[in-house]
């Protein structure tokens, strides 16, 4: 009668210590988030000296300052458009080439992929003047075709292809692991039924690969969605800037406007936090993708 | 999960063709004035002085702000290669490097229209403020002298205290250390009261510089401390010495915050404000920041005691932000017409109201606010390293600060860090020699 | 047949051809002219025409007088050491706990994810707030456990600075392992799992035999961000330590952003990313080649 007895107590305690650890480190993520949130409701005057995380007097009208002072709803557009055909953009070139690599018969393509794989290492600080240099001469910066909607697509490319660039490396690589563990068996029998290659990549590969996929384009929504840089450096004027240029309006040289740049960061971090929310369930969606094998 | 990628896509492609509902850009139109800035704070009142400006002479002037200042100076690099500057625009660094984008051909010199009407405009700067942009005869960068950028402001970077914290640690408010007794017996007196000392953004790095290069003149003189510079005279030279000694001493007798050598500026400016440290070495621009974080705090604003008698104490400043005008701009009398106007009394004062910040034309002075004029009063001290016709390397330059960092923290003694701050200067002047 | 192996072989190609179009002309062709500029003298702002040639001078001065550099080069390596051991070890703790059905798995699936998100100002800020010689919170609770004589200024003192900043990389970055982790462990097939109870396998014997091995592939990759992510701090070390006391917090990054903006080396800077890279380069082939062999046993 023992046995079952210190089995209970063991078990018990081993869940007890995990759920301690795990609260104390949901604590140290939530509680930033919490002052965040809090010191957008504060005043400059009060954003250091109250520490309460509930001040007394909310201020709810700094998220609307901030909103309309910063102008984010312009940049909230371009923000989304930009993530959206960035991280799409990512995600269906990264996923065919490391399907590519991994599954089908490409004389040279562990050069390909060891080529990525080093570019990934490669920090290139000067890059920066090559690349401005680049794009003015492929006509990215100051396009002039006469017709205003083109030169307004031109000039945000400019902006968006480089960004597909930058998410290259990870993605191959990444989705290349994924892609090595996957039986052949479905692929062969989707063959056998006459599945052309990309038919087998679309149908069937993509979908096994969506926990990574998932992680994927979380990764680089937060880049892109985070993005200042090269948006400065590649983008002329106001109307094409991300929203990252918004909260630049707090941040001056000398003086910082705390309260508003977190309510700011505030509105910034949401939307993350909702397309996270979202793509939980598809990395989890990998138990279904693993029961297929068996 | 595809459908959801499909729909992703399809999304993406009818909203780039689809957006940009007339967004107003019209590039055609070259007698418009582009000027690139980085001012945040100042984005405001630049969009309200073109709107005016407009109104008034019909020119449209579009100010472009990107920011922070390192993403500025990239662009700024960047449309130099590609000889696409604007109009309009500022650099954001020493003279070495501005003489580059000179030499390179980017930047108009200004002087002769400074000189035009008997000088007219240039005496309405502070000749203090113009010799930051000023390019002498025989500088070493080899520029054709000139003056090449517009202040739009001037600074200057001083000692403040914190008056209720010096009654409570039985100094007197009103008579702020003057000289290095009396600064030493101020800093013990405040660590018996449980104050805390200074507090400094001296984590980046050119605040240590400034406080530095402030006691080398006074230590020094001019003359030795361009020695130096020039190779003549040595880092390892007694003066040198005590110029590290300064912030040994201010260490030893409880002068500087716990954690002041990789503090962040707004960090300081934060405990200041929240009365958690009595004194701070900071800029104009902060009265600006205090009375955000905290309308109540009473301070004053002190030079730094002098260490030596033989020297006046000089303090950093000049121009806050200055404008250059590109050579290559196609509207060039439009944009001097423009620069004039902005720099011309009423805007300076405007401008001046509208971002508490010192205003380069002399005759606005009558209009600032109250709080900056103690900073005012104190324009007579000023110096600034652009002034000089050299420039040190910027090797050296860190090698000084981090050893002074070093300093701070007990791990070197001003001894050792003059003479490693030597041993970099010759490993310097040879480089430089193998170059020419 | 020829024909149509060709044709087969072409098709394929057009699967990476994208990514390669892309690739060559927004990294390769901006790192060919990175390496141009390595050999020359330029600050990036006169004509490049007018650079001066120098050869491997660059390169050369990096090897032999450039002390900081290395010591940079060291205080990344020291980092990432600490991060890959504790911060994946803690990813790894983490994502087993969320793999199995334990209460509240979902919740925490998006709390782990939040220092990710957090704005480096946020970030940056807070841990100041933390860490501050005297008014910090690590101080006061130090203090109020007893140990009050190991109060100090966190970031100031050198012997605590890197570690210090290292922590709270560690922090922001648990997530990004954990979240990748767990999407490896879900794809294990859960029969698998069944098939070892069924044996007769402890916890600890099903971890070692049925998840390391089917993990290997997820830990490489995990690995190989890791060291990438952390070789390249800077924006914490700009915000909490500006590289200092003296040199103790310096990483490669910065001293290359020193050289490129203070200094307006660009040439020099670009031989310093090159250097960088091929280190990392060697750090992270050799690090796949020991995990390659490591499967085969």
């Amino acid at each position: 009668m023992q046995k079952p007895i210190y089995y209970k107590i063991k078990k018990f305690m081993l869940m007890y210590s995990t759920h301690i650890l795990l609260i104390i480190i949901s604590l140290s993520c939530i509680l930033p988030l919490l002052w965040m949130f809090s010191s957008s409701l504060k005043t400059q005057a009060t954003v250091f000296s109250d520490m309460s995380l509930f001040p007394q007097n909310p201020h709810w009208e700094n998220f609307y300052i901030a909103w309309t002072k910063g102008g984010f709803g312009r940049y909230f557009f371009n923000s989304l458009l930009y993530t959206i055909v960035v991280v799409s953009g990512i995600v269906f070139i990264t996923s065919l080439a490391a399907y590519g690599i991994s599954r089908l018969k490409i004389p040279g393509k562990n050069v390909i992929f060891y080529v990525f794989l080093a570019a990934m290492m490669i920090p290139i600080p000067g890059a920066f003047v090559a690349l401005y240099v680049l794009l003015n001469k492929l006509g990215f910066l100051n396009p002039n075709t006469g017709f205003p909607l083109l030169d307004n697509v031109i000039m945000r490319l400019g902006y968006i292809l480089p960004l597909i660039n930058s998410g290259l490396s990870l993605g191959i690589y990444m989705l290349k692991t994924f892609f090595d563990k996957m039986p052949g068996d479905l692929e062969d029998s989707a063959r056998i039924d006459g599945c052309s290659v990309f038919g087998i990549y679309w149908h069937i590969a993509l979908p096994m690969a969506k926990p990574a996929i998932a992680v994927i384009i979380i990764f680089n929504t937060l880049n892109v969605w985070n993005e200042y840089l090269l948006a400065m450096l590649v983008l002329t004027g106001k109307s094409l800037m991300p929203l990252t240029r918004a909260l630049m309006v707090f941040r001056g040289t000398h003086i910082t406007e705390y309260p508003l740049l977190m309510s700011g960061m505030t509105i910034t971090v949401i939307p993350i936090i909702i397309i996270y929310l979202m793509l939980q369930k598809h990395i989890i969606a990998g138990i279904t993708a693993g029961a297929v094998k068996g | 999960m595809i459908k959801f990628l499909f729909l992703i896509v399809v999304l993406a492609l009818t909203s780039v063709t689809g957006c940009a509902p007339g967004d107003g850009f019209d590039k055609s139109s070259s007698d418009k004035i582009v000027a690139w800035h980085w001012m945040t704070d100042r984005e405001d009142a630049f969009t309200e002085l073109a709107e005016k400006y407009k109104a008034l002479t019909g020119t449209d002037v579009q100010f472009e702000l990107y920011a922070p200042t390192d993403a500025y100076s990239e662009k700024i690099k960047g449309a130099a290669q590609t000889k696409t500057l604007p109009d309009i625009f500022g650099i954001l660094a020493d003279k070495r490097i501005i003489s580059s984008f000179i030499k390179a051909g980017h930047v108009l010199n200004l002087s002769p229209y400074m000189d035009m009407d008997d000088g007219q405009w240039e005496k309405t700067f502070y000749a203090k403020a113009l010799n930051v942009n000023r390019f002498l005869q025989g500088n070493e960068f080899e520029v054709s002298p000139g003056i090449y950028a517009v202040p739009l402001d001037v600074m200057n970077i001083q000692m403040i205290y914190n008056k209720d914290l010096f009654k409570k640690a039985g100094l007197d408010p009103e008579n702020p250390p003057k000289n290095w007794a009396e600064f030493l017996d101020a800093g013990n007196k405040l660590h018996a009261a449980g104050i805390q000392g200074m507090v400094s953004g001296w984590g980046e790095i050119w605040m240590i510089d400034c406080l530095a290069s402030n006691y080398a003149y006074n230590i020094m003189g001019e003359q030795k401390f361009v020695d130096t510079i020039k190779g003549e005279a040595s880092y390892a030279d007694q003066d040198w010495i005590e110029v590290f000694t300064v912030f040994k001493d201010m260490r030893d007798n409880n002068l500087l915050a716990n954690g002041i050598v990789t503090m962040v500026n707004k960090h300081a400016e934060q405990m200041f404000a929240n009365q958690r440290a009595a004194l701070a070495f900071n800029g104009s621009w902060c009265v600006n920041v205090y009375n955000g974080m905290n309308p109540d705090l009473n301070y004053g604003v002190m030079l730094p005691p002098v260490y030596s008698d033989k020297y006046p104490m000089k303090i950093w400043g000049g121009a806050g932000a200055s404008l250059m005008v590109s050579a290559r701009s196609k509207n060039i009398d439009k944009t001097i017409k423009f620069l004039k106007w902005l720099t011309a009394k009423d805007q300076q004062a405007y401008l001046a109201n509208k971002t508490c910040n010192l205003p380069s034309n002399k005759e606005s002075l009558g209009e600032i606010p109250q709080a900056l004029e103690q900073f005012v009063d104190d324009m007579d001290s000023v110096t600034h390293p652009s002034n000089l016709n050299v420039s040190e390397f910027p090797k050296v330059i860190e090698a000084r600060d981090k050893g002074i960092q070093s300093i701070i923290i007990g791990e070197k003694t001003p001894e050792e860090v003059a003479l490693e701050v030597q041993a970099v200067k010759i490993r310097e002047l040879k480089k430089q020699k193998a170059r020419k | 047949m020829g024909i149509r192996k060709t044709k087969k072989i072409f098709i394929n190609y057009l699967f990476v051809l994208p990514a390669i179009l892309l690739f060559c002309t927004f990294h390769l062709y901006p790192f060919l002219n990175v390496f141009r500029y390595s050999l020359f003298q330029w600050d990036g702002i006169v004509e490049f025409s007018s650079a001066k040639f120098v050869g491997l001078a660059h390169f050369k001065d990096i090897f032999t007088a450039n002390p900081q550099w290395w010591y940079s080069m060291w205080h990344a390596f020291y980092v990432t050491l600490l991060t890959l051991i504790f911060q994946n070890g803690l990813a790894l703790l983490l994502a087993l706990a969320c793999d199995r059905a334990i209460k509240g798995a979902r919740a925490y699936r998006m709390i782990f994810f939040l220092p990710p998100v957090l704005s480096g100002i946020v970030v940056g800020l807070i841990w100041q707030w933390i860490y501050d010689g005297n008014y910090g919170l690590l101080n006061h609770w130090l203090t109020n456990i007893g140990f009050g004589h190991l109060a100090r200024a966190w970031l100031a003192d050198p012997r605590t600075a890197l570690t210090c900043v290292g922590i709270v990389h560690m922090w922001k970055g648990f997530g990004w392992g954990f979240i990748i982790l767990l999407a490896g462990l879900q794809s294990i097939p859960r029969e698998l799992y069944e098939a070892a109870k069924v044996d007769g396998a402890g916890a600890w014997d099903t971890f070692r035999r049925v998840t390391v091995p089917l993990m290997v592939p997820v830990f490489v990759l995990v690995t190989i961000l890791t060291i990438l992510n952390t070789m390249q701090i800077y924006d914490l070390i700009v915000s909490l330590t500006g590289g200092g006391p003296g040199y103790h917090t310096e990483v490669p990054i910065t001293r290359i952003l020193a050289a490129m903006r203070g200094g307006s080396q660009l040439g020099y800077a670009c031989a310093l990313g090159i250097v960088f890279g091929l280190i990392l380069l060697v750090v992270s082939f050799v690090q796949i080649q020991a995990s390659k062999l490591a499967k085969q046993e």
